[in-house]
């Protein structure tokens, strides 16, 4: 508590100084952007393809599909202090609705084959398309998808959250858990074939590759654009007078209710907000799969994105993004080598399927119990803060180095 | 009447007994979060792996040296899991236990998955369980009648060791309050390791007789079980071993009814639905105690 109050005076203090460096920040943030999607652009069109590309494209676009998610989470589980384990649930509800709308209507006989053809018989991208032009209607059409799909896991956040937001942490884990479950179930059943054809795959409905200007490419850059946008809603949430009354619930429900926060309200708020961009993302990896299936949202899903979150350091942005991406990274590029049996040409005897997966658990379980803030704690990232630091260590290095001098200048002259 | 019992007779009695084997991981769920305030996530996990450990001992040995080696092996682990992955949290926040104990279900699932190859195993039948019998028409295995009897034998032993020996008494004593009981001189360490022995090594009974009906084991073939079996913990009362049981047994049958009436894929999707109906009907479960928040 006495560090909290300690902090905030620092920071009442400190605020000229942090405006500051607030602006470098946003300086930096925005060139190291732009500079991003400018590598990503090169990537998507005029860089070679070889062994490294093929590997690291898809790592890119998962981990920003990832971030998105662990950032949705994060709004959740570390800055409202909600402990739900609902997430593959809102994802598959925005996977599927995404899907269900952007398969072309020609294509609904082979996909929906066991359900004559399906109920819905039109696909936006196509709507939108034959008025404006295909590549431009599969862009608005995306997109107008992705808000649809991240609407609906909004909406049924919403019904669930009303009886399951009143529930303290562990049943409140165990209820979203709960539910996920039950929308998986529902979507496997055959009497809702027509709509989300049964435990069969969905497929054919426009992905990633068709996110094209002319001839140019942009099946990076895209997921990135959206995770940006999105990434940067929820930062512009946190900061606000919302933002601020998520984190007094998370520090303290009573206090924050004796201070007229009305906490269902917000927690709902937190709720409904993180299952729109859990939607989204949802949609984002159906869109990167190229087919989906109702059963591969499982459980798992959730505690996967949850360690990310937990890697990161729940409570901040920049960590969860970090953590998305590395652990994508290892878990599908660097990483790779324990599953193949040898480095090199050496044959290694531990080294099979799974030991991969083996590794990282143990890595996992590590930061769980000796790092349990993650990278970043709940700490963000700053350039300037950065910078301040590397100077600051300099100064005093340089300080105690002066002091020392006078020191010894001082018992000369006092021999 | 007669006509419906005959015909659901086969799925009552796949109900009374997936119901004791969700009673005996249960109990498990129950003692813990009793006394911890833990969802053990990786309690299903454990019962997981009492079945892996089952089908790689029995390759080399014979069943009678076997079938010890399982509940010992189950019983170290679950120990284990405490030392390693709880103790050093437990003065921390009860995300992060609970993230932990996330992390160790993950671990586990994994090392599954590297053993097995990610390929079913097939469970041994265990001689006299796997044999079949005919009740009032209905043929069944052995171990259907053995569960429920087996089940209740346990759980008999169990609540009395709970109310007549020191240990029982101290358990209690933690599960009411953590710190006093510390303070009246209770080796609270010792008190939580035996919890979980006591539940490792009746999952590992449960994996045993699950098992033996359900006749392959794969990485995340102990997940479900073990959440349905914590559902049966709540409705019952959660820190009540009568309410696991009996929760355990309403959850197995009217499973099996509902698989019965042709509707499979929902079968998973009752259990939580019940959960979140007896949540938000009567939190504290069956027979739990009425909690008072201290603010």
């Amino acid at each position: 508590m006495g560090k909290k109050i300690n902090n905030a005076l620092n920071a009442s203090v400190r605020s000229p100084l942090q405006k500051d460096d607030k602006r470098t920040d946003r300086f930096v943030g925005v060139v190291l952007l732009a500079a991003l999607y400018v590598v990503l652009f090169l990537l998507d069109n005029f860089l070679p393809q070889n062994s490294f590309t093929l590997m690291m494209i898809p790592v890119l676009k998962k981990g920003a599909i990832y971030s998105l998610l662990c950032v949705s989470m994060n709004l959740l589980n570390g800055f409202t202090g909600l402990f739900s384990l609902g997430q593959a649930g809102f994802m598959l509800l925005g996977a599927y609705t995404y899907a269900i709308f952007t398969i072309p209507v020609d294509q609904h006989a082979t996909v929906y084959q066991y359900f004559d053809g399906g109920a819905i018989q039109f696909s936006i991208p196509e709507a939108i398309g034959s008025a404006i032009g295909h590549n431009a209607g599969s862009w608005i059409g995306a997109i107008i998808a992705i808000i649809l799909a991240g609407i609906v896991a909004a909406v049924f956040a919403a019904l669930i959250g009303i009886p399951v937001l009143r529930l303290k942490s562990d049943y409140l884990a165990i209820a979203t858990l709960g539910f996920a479950e039950i929308i998986r179930a529902v979507f496997q059943w055959s009497g809702l074939g027509v709509i989300t054809n049964g435990s069969n795959l969905l497929r054919k409905y426009t992905n990633l590759a068709s996110m094209k200007i002319g001839s140019l490419s942009f099946a990076t850059m895209f997921p990135f654009l959206i995770a940006t946008v999105c990434i940067g809603i929820i930062v512009l949430l946190i900061n606000s007078s919302y933002g601020r009354a998520f984190k007094a619930i998370r520090d303290d429900e009573i206090a924050a209710e004796a201070m007229g926060i009305n906490l269902f309200k917000h927690k709902m708020m937190s709720f409904v907000i993180s299952s729109f961009f859990a939607g989204v993302g949802g949609a984002l990896l159906a869109m990167y799969q190229t087919t989906i299936q109702a059963a591969a949202f499982k459980t798992a899903m959730t505690y996967e994105i949850l360690l990310m979150v937990v890697i990161g350091g729940i409570g901040s942005i920049s960590g969860s993004c970090i953590a998305a991406f590395l652990y994508t990274a290892c878990n599908e590029w660097w990483l790779r080598f324990l599953d193949s049996g040898h480095i090199g040409s050496m044959s290694v005897p531990f080294f099979r399927d799974g030991f991969r997966k083996v590794v990282f658990s143990v890595i996992i379980m590590v930061i769980v119990l000796f790092f349990s803030r993650g990278i970043m704690g709940d700490k963000e990232l700053s350039f300037a803060g950065l910078v301040r630091k590397f100077k600051c260590r300099k100064a005093a290095k340089a300080a105690s180095v002066e002091a020392a001098d006078t020191d010894a200048n001082n018992t000369k002259e006092a021999e | 009447m007669s006509d419906f019992i005959s015909a659901n007779l086969p799925y009552l009695l796949a109900g009374i007994s997936v119901g004791g084997q969700y009673a005996l991981i249960a109990i498990g769920y129950t003692m813990v979060y009793g006394i911890l305030r833990l969802i053990n996530f990786a309690h299903g996990d454990v019962f997981m792996v009492a079945g892996l450990v089952m089908i790689y001992t029995t390759a080399s040995l014979p069943m009678y040296v076997s079938i010890p080696i399982v509940l010992v092996a189950t019983v170290l682990l679950g120990f284990l899991i405490e030392r390693v992955a709880y103790k050093p949290l437990r003065s921390a926040p009860r995300m992060s236990v609970m993230i932990s104990a996330i992390g160790v279900s993950y671990l586990l699932q994994n090392c599954a998955l590297y053993f097995t190859g990610g390929l079913p195993q097939t469970y041994p039948s265990i001689p006299w369980l796997s044999n079949s019998v005919e009740i009032f028409g209905a043929t069944t295995k052995m171990v259907t009648v053995v569960t429920p009897v087996l089940t209740i034998i346990l759980v008999v032993v169990l609540v009395l060791l709970i109310k007549y020996t020191k240990i029982g008494m101290a358990m209690r004593a933690v599960s009411r309050d953590f710190e006093t009981s510390q303070l009246m001189g209770i080796k609270i360490n010792s008190v939580i390791s035996f919890t979980f022995v006591i539940g490792c090594f009746l999952a590992a009974v449960g994996s045993l007789l699950y098992f033996t009906n359900y006749q392959s084991v794969i990485p995340t073939s102990g997940a479900m079980p073990g959440l349905k079996a914590f559902v049966a913990a709540v409705f019952g009362g959660i820190g009540s071993i009568p309410g696991a049981v009996i929760g355990a047994f309403i959850i197995g049958i009217c499973e099996n009814i509902i698989k019965g009436a042709g509707l499979t894929t929902f079968s998973d999707a009752f259990t939580f639905v019940l959960l979140i109906v007896i949540l938000m009907v009567k939190p504290t479960g069956i027979f739990g105690e009425k909690a008072t928040d201290k603010v």
